[in-house]
């Protein structure tokens, strides 16, 4: 029997947290983040959290208390956004190196400059090549639910990483919805103490993070591949398994969304899928077949479960909420990567939409599938990602 | 009562890294794990220290020792430390052994931190007076008039100009309940401030002089003699504070003109090789007389400079 | 050997590493008028000097030849002598 209130996005994530007992906490603030770690220390504050919660100086070092209390054995959390992930970058992308669990939220905003503090996702795109494990999410339910799944996740023997749940800033974080919580029994009857075989013991003295030269560089980094690979198949085992206490099943690394039949199948993640969704069911019921495959889980990215969603659809197209300069978007290049060549494989079209906030509604949606349908019957793919509702009028 | 080196065997700091000959660093680890014992954990960021003891399979640590990165020593430290006290393990120490590039400029930001959240961490700098990991490059720590590469001495150039970050002074402010300077050339003091500081909690900072054969140009058996000579000149002055307030200062019995100090490394070579460098060499004096009449290290008062 | 994860290594593991091979002259200690004050073996960068049945001697194994000792030793009865290869 669940409790469900009505709860900020924030706090949703605060109480999955707190369930979880992770020992330490650092905190910096950076909207819209900051009601999260706000929430830990009221929690703190009153008795009803007991971990040492660390206010630190700047982002750097909040992803740094995570490494030292990790490799000292303990769980620990922070949370941040935009400048302040790209802040914990190095730290991340050592922490992974070093197999160093730990969880972090990452609220999404978009990344300077110009300055804003508007919604995208290339603040957490741009750390796709660290190692670090990353979840999207559509809902505070689907927040709440997979931060429960994360320590978990990140703590597994074979994986030991750092994962990182994304979820979009504002729209989430400061929007009140109905979460049914998960009793603190059951919590702990599925997430374990965190009881590494790797941590700082003086019984045991090792040295950790070491130099290394050529003759083993390599398959140290194949090793961080290695585990990503496992959790491919370890994820959704871990998602099912808290599905089975929650009787909510979000999917497993992707959440295929009307795809049987579908000729145009879109592909995005985060709390844009809720829009895409309504948008879907308007499309098909007058009549056009079209779905959407959910991303999930981005790192590991999931290739085989999206091909698999998408083999019969006459085209894709994918929807990026961030931009590689130079390039196109990552979600794009990552799908066309693992497509391209592949026998029976559709064509994929990448859109840029929803940059800095700019709205992604059901009409955006559906300009989107007719794009696609257009290229489909005239045969001609555009190679470039096209930019959404771009305003060429003041483009300087 | 003396802290004393344990028989080799026992040493926490074992034989075979990849010191240069003569590291005054590699002698400032042995002792301080002496001083402090085996029930420590040891963070070390980026630099000489953790580059010549962590090639992969080849550790000389029989301590819990990490590495993560360059600017994050003390973050890490709080890290460890905020672990231990959730898991109710007073009797386990942290540490960070650090060099002055981490110290006192990448990472000052971080130690900042550490300090100002009162953290339980021994943070002890090893200073050699450059970031010499990468090749003797200048630091907030470098002495002035010091040639480095990224300060050389040249037609236009005595040297590093600036003087050296004062960052005793620095930590306490921060409120700090212990912070105290050190050298290689004492070694038996070097153990006893290491001790001391194992007896407080919250933060504690203690600055060792390790002077580098490498990087200041001396041989490699000079390391303790110039370290004496850096004490002696009083350019690096012995001095404890508990609370903001100095407490105790080794007094100079014999001092020495900054010359002899000078004269004795190959980093300062260019002050005597031209016409130019007597002004330098004053400049330079006049810092040592400023340190021991501030920190009160003369037996006699130093005879005032022209 | 398997790497390990998180590229871990067992503390006291330099020991495998002779660093007495970087020698170009080496330590020798004159027993007959060392004074056993502990000097040497206190200002060694490498721990290689040592005591054994209360004489004072040095690890080979590991002396990179700096001549600390030597420069230190009060009694003057430590000399650096060339390596011989």
């Amino acid at each position: 029997m669940q409790a469900e209130s009505v709860v900020e996005g924030s706090e949703a994530v605060a109480l999955a947290v707190k369930g979880c007992r992770p020992h330490v906490i650092s905190a910096f603030p950076i909207s819209p983040q900051t009601h999260i770690v706000e929430a830990l220390a009221r929690m703190v504050a009153n008795g009803e959290l007991d971990a040492a919660y660390v206010p630190v100086e700047s982002e750097f070092s909040a992803a740094s208390v995570l490494a030292g209390a990790s490799a000292a054995g303990s769980r620990s959390y922070t949370a941040s956004s935009s400048q302040g992930l790209l802040l914990m970058t190095e730290v991340l992308y050592a922490s992974a190196g070093l197999r160093l669990p730990c969880v972090l939220t990452g609220v999404n905003r978009s990344i300077s400059a110009p300055i804003t503090i508007q919604v995208d996702h290339q603040d957490t795109v741009s750390l796709r090549d660290s190692g670090v494990i990353q979840f999207y999410v559509e809902s505070s339910q689907e927040a709440y639910d997979v931060h429960l799944a994360a320590f978990k996740i990140a703590e597994d023997p074979g994986i030991l990483l750092p994962v990182m749940v994304c979820m979009d800033g504002w729209i989430l974080t400061h929007s009140y919805e109905r979460v049914k919580l998960v009793s603190q029994e059951e919590i702990d009857g599925f997430l374990p103490k965190f009881r590494p075989e790797n941590f700082l013991d003086i019984e045991n003295p090792k040295t950790w993070g070491s130099y290394a030269e050529e003759d083993v560089l390599m398959e140290m980094r194949y090793s961080v591949q290695q585990a990503m690979q496992y959790g491919k198949r370890r994820i959704p085992e871990i998602f099912s398994e808290l599905s089975r206490i929650t009787g909510r099943d979000h999917g497993g690394l992707i959440e295929a969304y009307r795809t049987e039949g579908a000729a145009v199948v879109l592909v995005a993640m985060g709390s844009v899928a809720g829009t895409i969704k309504d948008a879907v069911d308007r499309l098909r019921d007058a009549g056009k077949k079209v779905g959407l495959v959910k991303i999930r889980c981005y790192r590991p990215f999931p290739h085989e479960d999206i091909r698999n969603a998408v083999q019969d659809a006459r085209i894709v197209a994918v929807l990026d909420a961030n931009f590689s300069m130079g390039s196109e978007g990552a979600v794009g290049l990552d799908l066309k990567a693992k497509l391209c060549g592949q026998p029976g494989a559709p064509p994929v079209l990448d859109f840029i939409a929803g940059l800095g906030g700019r709205e992604v509604n059901a009409d955006v949606v559906s300009r989107i599938v007719a794009l696609a349908e257009q290229a489909v019957s005239s045969g001609s793919y555009p190679t470039e990602s096209h930019w959404m509702d771009l305003n060429p009028a003041i483009l300087p | 009562m003396d802290v004393q080196l344990a028989e080799n065997q026992q040493e926490l700091f074992a034989p075979g890294h990849r010191a240069c000959p003569g590291c005054g660093m590699a002698v400032a680890a042995r002792h301080i794990l002496a001083a402090t014992g085996s029930r420590v954990i040891v963070v070390t960021p980026t630099g000489c220290l953790e580059t010549f003891t962590s090639p992969y399979g080849y550790s000389p640590w029989r301590v819990p020792w990490i590495h993560h990165l360059f600017e994050n020593g003390p973050a890490v430290a709080s890290g460890v430390a905020a672990a231990l006290a959730a898991q109710g393990r007073n009797d386990i120490r942290v540490i960070v052994i650090a060099g002055d590039g981490s110290t006192f400029d990448i990472g000052f930001g971080a130690l900042s931190g550490m300090l100002e959240r009162g953290d339980d961490v021994l943070y002890i700098c090893v200073e050699n007076g450059a970031y010499m990991n990468t090749g003797n490059q200048r630091s907030g720590a470098t002495m002035t008039y010091a040639a480095t590469t990224t300060a050389p001495a040249g037609r236009c150039s005595m040297g590093k100009p600036q003087k050296k970050k004062d960052m005793p002074a620095i930590v306490s402010a921060h409120g700090t309940a212990y912070v105290a300077t050190a050298s290689v050339a004492y070694l038996k003091d070097l153990r006893r401030k290491v001790k001391k500081a194992m007896g407080f909690h919250g933060p504690r900072y203690i600055q060792i002089d390790t002077p580098c054969p490498s990087g200041w140009g001396f041989a490699s058996d000079c390391t303790l003699a110039v370290g004496r000579l850096g004490v002696n000149c009083g350019l690096i002055p012995l001095f404890e504070m508990e609370n903001g307030a100095v407490t105790r200062v080794r007094k100079i019995k014999k001092p020495v003109p900054v010359e002899a100090y000078l004269k004795a490394q190959g980093r300062f070579k260019h002050l005597f090789t031209q016409d130019r460098g007597a002004l330098q060499v004053a400049q330079l004096q006049q810092i040592a007389d400023g340190n021991i009449r501030r920190y009160g290290l003369a037996d006699v008062e130093p005879k005032e400079t022209a | 050997m398997k790497i390990t994860i998180g590229a871990v290594t067992r503390g006291g593991t330099s020991r495998a590493y002779k660093t007495g091979n970087w020698r170009d002259r080496r330590p020798v200690i004159d027993t007959g008028k060392c004074k056993c004050c502990d000097i040497c073996r206190e200002v060694c960068p490498d721990s290689s000097v040592y005591v054994q049945a209360g004489v004072y001697t040095i690890n080979y194994d590991f002396c990179k030849g700096c001549g600390l000792c030597a420069h230190e030793c009060p009694a003057g009865c430590i000399r650096m002598i060339p390596e011989e290869k």
